[in-house]
């Protein structure tokens, strides 16, 4: 998909930014589907302008199951270090559909939008999101777009939806793990958390950190390849490390012991922690997952990973444990061990 | 990380260790009969859970979590106060974010928000300068909280918005002295606590005179801490010393940041701008004599509590609140008739529920034995 550049070459459109008219559904909104959204995305399947997309033949072969997922997409500011609303809203979808184990295949974009927005803007996103797309080799193939009042939005949300499709034997999930089991994490963790607070200057600090935006599946079936045990993933977004470790016990009645010097974190990310008062754990991710895999898969794995770009900085980081069910803990660096809970009360609002 | 992990180092933790052990056993301290060394500061408080120092002490030893979280002691008819100035519609509130979550007798901040009141979280009262200056016709509040720690940076706030001759720009004072309290918790009946670990950053600003009398007419001693796990112990192996030498006075293990004359700059421009009220009330500890401050009546203009009527109502904390004998080490925590039950760091009850710094809450969040008794 070359859209990228496309779009420019070929359309005529004058409008320097979104009105009503572009969401009232006749002439002005028909030219921002066809002479904007439509070329940046670019495809066979979307191009018709049906009221769905028509996938001929079947999604899946034979003993595969279809995986389906939607998330929306709120962050502000739209545009941050490392990425930006559209490269969330497919990396996100593409990722809820790579940890379940499945391929993911195409995705629907739902775009509600502020009277006023730059029309610039939204090309940007677009094109940010075309982008992310041909990373993950899915295709946008069917969308819907509303404009709504000045005050009503801001700026620009997204929703999208995703299908894929699950090998055959793959089955993951809570009652696959078993004590002994590995945790391992892909990377440094919080710098989607820490780049959309620098960004949004809420923390008047200026912090060298870039968000980890990124579609996982390329990972995901690298590490299905080397470890075909592998027993239960989640990507880690929001609530960070602690939530999904939480998730992990709870639904799977397990203890999860977690080792502090272990857990991979940049250095710019662990200097504004400590400055704000910030715990990692909880910091939102948009490119790490955190996987439970058999101790006897866990070294092969981990190597598989770190010769993959997203798995540079994998590494094991925890352990499951038939003790204390429900409960997670961390070993300090210093020795003592301490509880991991769910975090507490509201959020950092708007992240992702 | 340079200026963190030299003061996290594990084997420097052992050694410091060892060293406190050993002082535990001369003094005869055991399990039944323990020492008891109460670190005054809430951010204390949170590494001693964080680090799990707690657990790596011996049991002949006994943390008494102090009363120096602002939050945590703030008293519910004040958050009240709040919330009646946050919901005048001329008002934009602004605050630091802990202050959001503390609940009111109806409401907290964050709920006050969710119902329409403008309040806007700040990360320094000059946040709050800069929207007065943006918003004219509005009147902006800021919501001033904490011991001497954040007291100079209030009151630097205050002069600067008289010099750029702001008008609607007030600050709602709930600003607290620790020393009073200190002076309470010592003077209370049933009283056991032999040692105080200082508030490091409160020192930093006042300097360490304060503090002696507490050495000079209580007989206790007190260190001055930084808030790295190895400095705690090390000021706790410093308290520790001073009980074995029979030698109680004030120590400063926190030299790399505190002056014993503290920050002059910081001090004037308190004693400019504020002065002690005859007593303030404290959420668990009830009223304390000379414990607040106030604005001086040259400042009247920049106070939102002559600017604007509060309700100013006195709420009582809840009966089966016991937060008053955990703060004085009479009661830990998980013995609290309601601890991780009716009071919880989602619905606290008491003030030491309120905040991450308050004892309780730490406790519920990182104690795994808190939460296997209970549970």
């Amino acid at each position: 998909m070359n859209a990228v550049a496309k779009p420019r070459a070929v359309d005529h459109w004058r409008d320097q930014h979104i009105t009503l008219a572009h969401g009232a559904g006749g002439r002005a909104m028909r030219e921002l589907i066809e002479e904007v959204i439509v070329p940046a995305f670019d495809n066979g399947l979307l191009a018709p302008l049906e009221d769905q997309a028509r996938i001929a033949g079947s999604l899946l072969g034979h003993g595969e199951s279809l995986a389906f997922t939607t998330d929306s997409f709120v962050v502000s500011p739209l545009r941050f270090p490392g990425g930006d609303i559209g490269r969330l809203a497919v990396c996100g979808t593409v990722n809820d559909l790579a940890v379940g184990g499945a391929v993911p295949k195409h995705l629907s974009c739902a775009l509600i939008l502020e009277e006023g927005l730059p029309v610039e803007t939204l090309r940007e996103v677009l094109a940010s999101m075309a982008r992310a797309a041909e990373e993950a080799g899915v295709s946008i193939v069917t969308g819907d777009t509303k404009v709504v009042e000045r005050g009503a939005a801001d700026g620009l949300f997204i929703t999208t939806a995703g299908i894929g499709a699950i090998p055959a034997g793959r089955d993951t999930g809570p009652r696959m793990v078993r004590p002994g089991d590995k945790l391992i994490v892909n990377g440094t963790l919080g710098d989607h958390g820490i780049a959309v607070m620098a960004a949004r200057n809420d923390l008047a600090l200026q912090i060298p950190v870039q968000s980890d935006a990124a579609p996982l599946n390329g990972l995901v079936e690298a590490m299905f390849a080397a470890a075909p045990g592998l027993r239960w993933l989640r990507d880690a977004t929001r609530g960070g490390l602690a939530t999904i470790t939480n998730e992990f016990a709870r639904e799977g009645r397990f203890g999860i012991v977690l080792d502090e010097a272990a857990i991979p974190v940049a250095d710019a990310v662990r200097g504004a922690c400590e400055i704000l008062g910030f715990d990692i754990l909880y910091l939102a991710n948009e490119g790490k997952l955190a996987a439970l895999v058999p101790a006897e898969e866990a070294d092969g794995l981990l190597a598989a990973m770190r010769s993959h770009p997203l798995g540079r900085n994998a590494a094991v980081v925890g352990e499951v444990h038939a003790e204390r069910p429900g409960l997670v803990t961390m070993r300090s660096r210093f020795g003592g061990e301490r509880v991991v809970d769910l975090l507490l009360g509201e959020q950092l609002p708007r992240i992702c | 990380m340079k200026f963190v992990d030299e003061f996290r180092d594990p084997s420097t933790a052992k050694a410091l260790l060892r060293e406190v052990t050993a002082c535990l056993d001369q003094l005869g301290a055991t399990e039944q009969n323990p020492v008891q060394v109460m670190e005054v500061c809430g951010g204390h408080t949170h590494s001693i859970f964080r680090y799990a120092l707690k657990d790596l002490v011996p049991k002949s030893l006994e943390f008494v979590h102090g009363p120096g979280c602002p939050v945590c002691v703030l008293p519910m008819g004040r958050v009240d106060d709040c919330i009646a100035i946050a919901q005048r519609p001329e008002v934009i509130f602004t605050t630091f974010g802990d202050a959001m979550r503390v609940p009111g007798s109806k409401l907290s901040l964050l709920q006050a928000r969710a119902n329409g009141a403008d309040v806007r979280m700040v990360y320094s009262p000059l946040d709050a300068l800069s929207l007065a200056q943006q918003h004219p016709d509005r009147e902006v509040v800021f919501f001033g909280l904490g011991f001497e720690t954040t007291m100079p940076s209030t009151a630097m706030t205050v002069l600067e918005a008289k010099r750029r001759g702001l008008k609607n720009f007030s600050l709602f004072c709930n600003h607290i002295t620790i020393v009073p309290t200190i002076k309470a918790v010592l003077d209370s009946p049933g009283m056991r606590i032999d040692g105080f670990i200082g508030p490091g950053h409160v020192a930093m600003v006042t300097g360490s005179a304060p503090f002696r009398f507490i050495a000079e007419r209580y007989h206790r001693p007190l260190v001055i801490s930084g808030f790295e796990p190895n400095d705690i112990l090390q000021s706790l192996w410093m308290v520790l010393r001073q009980l074995l030498e029979k030698r109680p006075r004030v120590e400063n293990q926190y030299a790399r940041l505190v002056d014993p004359d503290g920050n002059r700059v910081g001090m004037q421009a308190i004693a400019e701008v504020f002065e002690l009220r005859e007593f303030f009330e404290w959420r668990g500890l009830g009223s304390i004599d000379h414990s607040g401050v106030r604005m001086r009546a040259p400042y009247a203009a920049f106070d939102a509590e002559r600017k604007f009527t509060v309700p100013n109502a006195k709420i009582a904390d809840p009966k089966s609140c016991q937060c008053g004998e955990v703060i004085k080490g009479v009661l830990k925590p998980q013995q609290c008739k309601v601890f991780g039950k009716a009071c919880t760091p989602r619905t606290p009850l008491g003030a030491l529920m309120v905040s991450s710094e308050g004892a309780c809450a730490a406790y519920y969040q990182y104690s795994t034995h808190a939460v296997e008794e209970v549970a």
